[in-house]
């Protein structure tokens, strides 16, 4: 992005704080823009007037990000990379989550295949009220033959949503790859100094994304880059090679930091998405487990430092969770405190005899407490108390758990204690040392439940209903 | 052809602090470590680093809770401090030993000050690598046992854990110059509050700048580690564009993954999960990629306890420091 303050924004704006961009004026509306949470189009009469036209393409072309943003796929499953405009996350965001794509091949025999595709789309992990799930599959042609991919592409695409690489540095194979698969617009795998040209050509012809790998050499990388875009081929993933091992590993480090500071820095020609390998992995370690190690060890670092779309190979759940769980680290806007709405939540059917149960409106708390509460079919009340977002054990260290907060925010939900049977209130087992004041604020019964939430369930079995 | 420039804003080199002294410096220790002096972000082309990532790994002087796989390579040392460190050393190849002395914690068993400096003797006597001492984290209570600690471990350059803005900093601090240790200066995810306590521990204690290591608290994977690693890298970089409060060398207590439930529970709680698969091999990985993503963010210490983890994270660190 070329500007960084709202005002140089408001410049292209019209000024007349007419509304229809759902802010109360242009000048609150360029703040949206400058931290990306609105675009230019969503300025109606700015796109539809003419005279607005000049301003509109400036602003346009001044709010792009830095790095290239590149779609793969269609439709609800389509996936953006790239698109970033800082080297350091607290800076303002990362944005469009690092791909995650794992590999399916051509000689895997039709049920061995579907199964896998199956599992890659199938496998989810709660997270923080929702599902962290995996993105991408890539088909490797290990055949070489340009029949067997096409049946292999044509396959996986019958089985999932979930868009596509094609692995293979054969044209041919290639072609007939994207001859079953071009309307869901795969990423091409890929040109490399030998076949770029004809790569080049299929990207062109089927109107796909492409990939240009030039393993440690990012003159190659660049110069091919830039030929492509000057062909207009511009959606275009640069794979400087993944070297798994030794000095390898740290030159590929090195290409990843050298490119993506040479393309915020305004290099355009190399401001593109950057693609990891975390698979070679499997190049250099005999056992499994020892691989998925590895490759997860390999795809933190690519996550954490620039990669923007991964092909790997491990499904053991040991590999996925921590690869899951470090891009939603990486991702995770660090400007936004993420909270759930003060209430008292009602989990399941909850009757006069369930528990009261206390959290806080942490959504990383509230929602960890409320899927071990619902999923074991646990009927209560959750009360999530305005911690400002904070979770248990800070908030009651920082004070913004306490009693008083707790019997407000009953208070404010309009909760009637009266109306259960046991008039008890459960609180969490890291907030032990307010169970006196809460008693004598609520005037209720207070019972100290498990330091984890996942432990309630067995903690309901043994303590509930309370002895009178 | 490609060209990119070197981040000229980099100007200011990190403080070296070395711990561990060795018999020519009046010390018993085969070893020293020096930590810090990079004038980049880690593994970064723009300056060589200039010396590797350690781990520490962690003794305590009581039988604790731990997580299953975890403890198993312990059991048959969990009662006996000198001989849990020196399994540490010898198999596990740990750099440095820490010596955590809980048991001193009012509310567990009040062991008193001198009773658990005896134990620092029996590891400084049963290891030969440098070591770091901790207390219980009761904020009555560390300063006297660090005090009696750093006493009987004089010469020895340790690495007192820990002075923070919750206890008698001054104490710990006064610890550590007067027995020519080293402190660790502990916040919890907040950059002004290590701004605050390092200048405290300069200014009013008179620590020596090659005396100060940094812990700007660990959140796990999953658990916080997004705000724990930004803290870090924004403390790095203000270091090195010259904020002389923030120039020191970091430790993170990278054993707080074993918080993580995905690291230690059976399976997932929740019915809709996917398999976890088993936690064996989730646990140790957790610990990994907490390690390795604040290794990236600048940490240069790694208080660990698996000896997978361990192992591997030593592996990569090195593999990236080349
Ligand atoms: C991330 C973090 C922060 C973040 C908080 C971000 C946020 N939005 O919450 C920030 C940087 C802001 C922060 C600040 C502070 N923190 Co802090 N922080 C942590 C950290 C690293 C992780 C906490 C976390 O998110 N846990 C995950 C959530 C999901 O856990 P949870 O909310 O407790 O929920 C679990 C249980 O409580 C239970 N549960 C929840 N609800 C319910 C309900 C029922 C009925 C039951 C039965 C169970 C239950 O199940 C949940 C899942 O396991 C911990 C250390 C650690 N590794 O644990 C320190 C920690 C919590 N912080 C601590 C402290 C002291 C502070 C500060 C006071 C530091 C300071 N001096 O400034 C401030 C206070 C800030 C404030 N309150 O204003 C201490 C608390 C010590 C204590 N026991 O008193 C900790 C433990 C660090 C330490 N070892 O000293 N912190
Ligand atoms: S729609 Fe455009 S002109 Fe109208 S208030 Fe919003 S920014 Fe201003």
């Amino acid at each position: 992005m070329k500007i960084n303050s709202p005002l140089e924004a408001y410049k292209f704006l019209p000024g007349t704080n007419c509304g229809e961009c759902g802010e109360t004026s242009c000048m609150a509306f360029a703040s949206h823009l400058i931290d990306r949470s609105l675009k230019a189009t969503d300025c109606i009469p700015l796109v539809n007037e003419s005279k607005y036209k000049k301003k509109y393409d400036e602003l346009v072309t001044l709010l792009a990000p830095e790095i290239r943003e590149v779609v793969i796929g269609v439709g609800d499953n389509a996936i953006s990379i790239g698109g970033d405009d800082v080297l350091h996350r607290h800076k303002l965001t990362f944005f469009n989550k690092t791909a995650l794509a794992y590999d399916v091949w051509d000689t895997m025999e039709e049920a061995d295949l579907v199964e896998r595709v199956n599992k890659i789309q199938d496998f989810k992990k709660f997270y923080v009220g929702d599902y962290l799930t995996l993105d991408m599959i890539a088909v490797r042609s290990v055949s070489n033959d340009p029949e067997k991919f096409a049946a292999t592409v044509k396959k996986v695409v019958e089985t999932t949503e979930f868009p596509l690489v094609l692995c293979s540095f054969e044209p041919a194979v290639l072609r007939a790859g994207l001859e079953v698969s071009a309307e869901k617009r795969p990423l091409l795998y890929a040109a490399n100094k030998d076949n770029w040209q004809e790569v080049a050509a299929l990207a062109q012809e089927f109107n796909v994304p492409v990939t240009v790998f030039a393993p440690n050499d990012l003159d190659l990388l660049k110069s091919m880059a830039k030929t492509f875009a000057d062909n207009g081929i511009e959606d275009v993933v640069l794979d400087p090679g993944t070297f798994p091992t030794g000095k390898g590993l740290k030159t590929t480090l090195n290409n990843f930091l050298k490119i993506r500071r040479a393309g915020i820095n305004g290099d355009r020609d190399i401001a593109f998405p950057i693609m990891a390998v975390p698979f070679t992995a499997w190049m250099a370690h005999d056992d499994e487990v020892s691989a998925s190690y590895w490759e997860t060890v390999v795809a933190s670092i690519f996550t954490i430092k620039y990669g923007d779309i991964m092909i790997m190979h491990s499904i053991e759940p040991y590999a996925l969770m921590p690869q899951l769980h470090i891009r939603d680290t990486m991702y995770t806007d660090p400007r936004k405190p993420v909270t759930v709405d003060p209430a008292v939540y009602e989990i399941g059917s909850p009757t006069a005899d369930s528990p009261l149960l206390i959290t806080t409106n942490f959504a990383l708390t509230y929602y960890t407490v409320e899927s071990d509460l619902s999923s074991n079919g646990v009927d209560c009340y959750l009360t999530a108390i305005d911690t400002d977002g904070i979770g248990v054990e800070a908030a009651v260290a920082g004070g913004q758990l306490t009693a008083a907060k707790i019997k407000k925010g009953l208070d404010d939900a309009g909760f009637d204690m009266e109306k259960l049977t046991h008039k008890v209130i459960v609180i969490p087992g890291l907030a032990a040392r307010l169970q006196g004041d809460v008693e004598d604020e609520t005037g209720a019964g207070v019972m100290i439940g498990p330091a984890d939430s996942g432990r309630l369930p067995g903690w309901m079995e043994q303590n509930w209903p309370p002895q009178k | 052809k490609f060209d990119v420039s070197k981040m000229s804003e980099w100007a200011t080199p990190i403080q070296e602090v070395t711990l561990g002294a060795t018999s020519a410096d009046g010390g018993s220790r085969k070893n020293t470590v020096t930590l810090g002096g990079e004038n980049a972000l880690p593994y970064y082309f723009d300056a060589e680093m200039p010396h590797r990532n350690y781990v520490t790994m962690d003794v305590f002087d009581m039988p604790i809770s731990m997580a299953k796989s975890v403890k198993e390579n312990y059991g048959d040392v969990i009662n006996d401090p000198a001989e849990w460190a020196k399994k540490a050393v010898r198999d596990f190849n740990a750099d440095m030993i820490t010596i955590h002395l809980i048991s001193t914690d009012p509310l567990i068993n009040d062991t008193p000050a001198r009773e658990a400096a005896k134990v620092v003797e029996d590891v400084l006597q049963a290891v030969d690598v440098p070591i770091v001492i901790g207390g219980s984290g009761n904020p009555q209570k560390d300063p006297e046992v660090l005090e009696r600690a750093a006493e009987v471990a004089e010469g020895e350059r340790v690495l007192l854990a820990s002075a923070s803005l919750n206890l008698d900093y001054e104490r710990v601090a006064k610890a550590a110059t007067d027995y020519g240790h080293a402190v660790l200066s502990w916040t919890q995810l907040e950059i002004n509050a290590q701004k605050e306590l390092n200048r405290k521990l300069m200014k009013q204690c008179n620590v020596p700048r090659d005396s100060i290591v940094m812990d700007p608290t660990t959140a796990a994977l999953g658990y916080g580690l997004d705000y724990a690693y930004s803290n870090m890298e924004r403390i790095r970089l203000a270091g090195l564009m010259g904020d002389e409060e923030l120039t020191f060398p970091m430790s993170s207590g990278t054993t707080n993954a074993w918080g993580a439930r995905e690291s230690w529970m059976k399976e997932s709680p929740l019915k809709q999960d996917s398999d976890w698969g088993p936690r064996e091999y989730r646990g140790p990985i957790w610990e990994i990629v907490t390690g390795l993503t604040l290794a990236l963010a600048g940490n240069d210490m790694f208080m660990m306890m698996h000896p997978t983890s361990v192992q591997v994270l030593k592996e990569i660190t090195q593999t990236l420091y080349g």
